[in-house]
């Protein structure tokens, strides 16, 4: 046998022995050397756990129920810590999903790439360094021989990525994990730590498992794909065939996940409700607008994209009135608007909604439901006892949610469900304009779907217009009427959907819209020898 | 001017502020203190006429803010004024007990800092063991009985029972320093009892909180031994609520010692504080108040310049 990696009924829970939570269910996985295995699915599908487990790594709390994990030749679930501490940084290494996280904040990167070699003996500390800046230079990253001298903090979040890469290769492991190493990145940036990475597994010839929740990074890494669902394998093939030919219908339902549309042929676009003229804002000293004019159509929605630091968010703050403008104004409906949230009407409090990103922290998590949301209906439109009541049932039957859950607090509620929630509270105010900010990043796929179909929905109900900040350009290209380009806090291009996303004229749009990963095993080929100048 | 160094001397501005604040505060509330000061020194007896003169001769005749400007511009030439009992330079008295003080403080802190923090550095190693629950309750023991109870428990079977040391803990430098530590060892262990407790959970909690983060994971994944992770990876990410507590606690060994010198007599400042607050000493008072918030601020000071150098971020700016 040649198999390097081969699981066994691998089961794994966690929480109280009597009734335990299943995080793996018994999985079999198998991996030759040099292969790179791709594990796919949505949150709590046990794709970390199992990756983990692959490396014989079980977190605080997590048990082994049975099974085996079986490393060339030895069990590492059976093997003394000694032991497996010796296979661990030297031959099974991990890339881990936030390297921002997992670079320790208080040491140079080169004393954290080199410290495995060193305590495994692998090489001196010379000869660790020298390593390390030949693995930095392979990386693509700048300056590969002084980079290591930086702290983490010093160094963008894209490079600290390609920086864990190398330090996972330092002692030519015979397998490393890659736990969604991308998915805190921006597109474009992604696109180079795809690549950085597939370069190094290719030379190196490493085995690798490569965790991702987005299929189509997946398809370009892996050789073959798992599909994982609640603790279980659903089902394995070589990637061109899952691809192809998925057999499992859960399998399929997530390959056409994307393919939600908002319904065409709606009237042209009506007067713009809200319009800004020059718009500029700063923090502190630091500029993060220049003189941004843009317009909302009423009842429609516009999408606001851009990588991380282009200034979306900045933009949402302004137009809540959380940071007035340093210059420009912003007119509504024909009239100027206060931009001070504190000296703003209730009127325009409440006509200006949020709903945010990650709505775990954006509920109070000691407060049931029935209480987050009576509280904005009963300040902003004054209804009291039975009408309030009233009002809150309607909210939720809006927001598709049994009204039985009024009752519980959000810690019961499902991601989706909460999101909900924060929906139904914005919904309180009878809001016209509603910011959205990231509002399905946090979300599987499906479930995000579920809540696109509920605003577009809504917006057609209410008449709403829709602020829609994303770096998800699939969400963009699903829902947006219309679109505003930013980039380093300046409005590159807007217009149509359909003209920024089928005749795209500014060469950032151009480049913003060729890094989305396509459903197409050779796209970062193709991506890459089209565009392959480092931006970083 | 890099931004630590603003941050540095922002604080220390704050700090010398701080004092400024504490020295109003102190004067004003001595001015509260009912009765005059004169009658109660020269007696019901004495004469109005005596007592004008006596408040002229004190300066308790000008007003408030006057005084007070006079005393800071002395504490300022290093002149705190004579004492009223003796009549000796208020400077004189408190030197010698103030180093008295200092050296007991210290020799607590050279093994209770060490102790505390080691402690708690193997607490976390071995959390929810024999060893972690044993330190703890021992530690909690330890702080919850009152420190005069500790005090006599220590005299009654180190002391009376195994004879091993002194009672009464007089220091004399000039037999040497072998015989001060020996001497001293009573009052010095009951402030180590005191304050470990403190320090060793507040670096085991400051540790353990640590041991949470993601790149703790990390050096785990890359086989890094259990200790060196404690050591290497976590310790210098805690080090900011570690040195604070540090400081707190070195700050009580200074300033919170009354009771210890009183029961072991030993020459301290508490001792010459308790004296001159019944006698009605003030300007004693308020020096030993103003060395007491003195020691406090620079050391909380201190705790705080260590935590921004201990964080990379503001040491290296991005």
């Amino acid at each position: 046998m040649g198999n390097l990696l081969t699981i066994r009924g691998l089961a794994l829970e966690a929480g109280p022995r009597r009734s335990p939570t299943r995080l793996l269910r018994g999985i079999d996985l198998d991996l030759d050397r040099g292969e790179v295995l791709g594990l796919v699915g949505e949150s709590g599908a046990g794709k970390s756990t199992a990756g983990l487990a692959a490396m014989g790594h079980v977190r605080d709390g997590v048990r082994v129920a049975a099974g085996s994990v079986e490393f060339d030749g030895q069990d590492l679930l059976r093997l003394p810590r000694g032991r497996l501490r010796r296979l661990h940084g030297r031959h099974l290494s991990y890339v881990a999903q936030s390297a921002a996280a997992s670079f320790n904040p208080a040491h140079r990167l080169i004393d954290q790439v080199t410290e495995a070699p060193r305590l495994h003996r692998v090489a001196s500390r010379k000869a660790a360094q020298a390593d390390a800046v030949a693995l930095f230079s392979q990386m693509h990253l700048p300056d590969p021989g002084g980079i290591g001298a930086r702290y983490p903090h010093q160094v963008s979040g894209g490079q600290l990525q390609r920086a864990m890469t190398a330090m996972a290769m330092t002692c030519r492991p015979g397998l490393i994990v890659f736990d969604e190493p991308t998915t805190a990145l921006d597109v474009t940036t992604q696109i180079e730590v795809l690549g950085a990475i597939r370069d190094a597994v290719e030379e190196h010839g490493t085995a690798a498992i490569y965790i991702s929740h987005d299929l189509a990074v997946v398809a370009q890494m892996a050789d073959r794909i798992c599909v994982m669902k609640d603790g279980l394998v659903v089902e394995t093939a070589p990637t061109r065939t899952m691809l192809d030919a998925p057999r499992e219908d859960y399998t399929r339902s997530l390959w056409s996940v994307r393919s939600f549309r908002r319904p065409e042929a709606e009237a042209p676009a009506p007067e713009p409700l809200l319009e800004g003229r020059g718009v500029t804002a700063a923090y502190g000293r630091v500029r993060v607008l220049h003189g941004l004019d843009f317009a909302f159509a009423r009842g429609r929605t516009t999408a606001v994209v851009g990588e991380s630091g282009s200034g979306k968010s900045t933009l949402a703050r302004v137009l809540a009135g959380l940071l007035p403008p340093e210059a420009g104004e912003v007119v509504w409906g024909g009239e100027p608007m206060e931009m001070r949230l504190a000296r703003r009407g209730s009127g325009t409090l409440r006509h200006v909604q949020m709903i945010y990103q990650s709505a775990d922290t954006a509920l109070n998590p000691r407060h049931a439901i029935r209480r987050i949301l009576s509280r904005p209906v009963r300040r902003f439109t004054g209804r009291r006892g039975a009408a309030l009541e009233a009002r809150v049932g309607e909210l939720m039957d809006q927001v598709e949610l049994d009204r039985a859950l009024l009752d519980r607090r959000p810690g019961e509620l499902s991601g989706g469900q909460k999101q909900r929630v924060g929906i139904a509270r914005a919904l309180a105010a009878e809001p016209e304009f509603v910011i959205c900010d990231e509002v399905t990043s946090a979300l599987d796929q499906l479930v995000a779907e579920g809540i696109l179909r509920l605003l577009v929905g809504l917006q057609r109900e209410l008449g709403l217009t829709f602020m829609f900040i994303t770096h998800d350009l699939a969400v963009v290209e699903a829902i947006a009427h219309h679109v505003i380009v930013l980039e380093n806090g300046r409005i590159v291009e807007q217009g149509g959907r359909d003209d920024i996303f089928e005749r795209p004229r500014h060469p950032y749009t151009r480049r913003l819209l060729a890094s989305v990963p396509r459903m197409d095993p050779d796209w970062l080929d193709r991506a890459r020898t089209r565009d392959l100048q480092p931006h970083a | 001017m890099s931004k630590i160094q603003r941050l540095v001397l922002g604080r220390l501005a704050l700090g010398l502020l701080t004092l400024f604040a504490v020295s109003l505060l102190m004067f004003a509330g001595l001015e509260f203190l009912p009765g005059d000061l004169a009658q109660q020194i020269l007696g019901q007896s004495a004469t109005p006429d005596t007592v004008a003169a006596f408040r002229a001769e004190l300066g308790l005749d000008q007003p408030p803010h006057i005084r007070y400007l006079d005393w800071l511009g002395g504490v300022a030439r290093g002149d705190l004024g004579n004492s009223l009992a003796s009549g000796r330079p208020v400077t004189d008295l408190i030197g010698p007990r103030l180093a008295n003080t200092l050296f007991l403080a210290g020799y607590a802190a050279a093994i209770a800092v060490p102790l505390a923090v080691g402690l708690g550095l193997m607490a976390a190693l071995w959390r929810n063991t024999a060893f972690d629950r044993g330190a703890n309750l021992g530690a909690l023991s330890a702080i919850s009985m009152p420190e005069f109870f500790v005090a006599y428990l220590l005299i009654l079977f180190l002391s009376i029972k195994a004879g091993l040391f002194p009672t009464l803990a007089r220091i004399d430098m000039a037999s040497g320093p072998v015989d001060a530590l020996h001497a001293t060892f009573l009052p010095a262990l009951t402030l180590i009892l005191v304050v470990v407790a403190h320090m060793m959970r507040m670096t085991r909690a400051a540790i353990i909180n640590v041991l949470a983060s993601p790149y703790i994971e990390m050096a785990r994944l890359k086989g890094v031994s259990r200790r060196r992770v404690i050591l290497v990876h976590a310790l210098p990410n805690a080090l900011a609520p570690i040195v604070n507590v540090v400081a707190l606690n070195l700050a009580y060994l200074i300033v919170g010692v009354v009771v210890v010198e009183v029961v072991f007599s030993y020459p301290g400042l508490g001792q010459l504080l308790v004296d001159a607050v019944s006698s009605r000493d003030l300007p004693i008072v308020q020096a030993v108040g103003l060395v007491f918030a003195a020691v406090y601020i620079t050391l909380n000071v201190l705790a705080d310049i260590a935590s921004m150098i201990a964080n990379p971020r503001l040491r290296h700016g991005s």
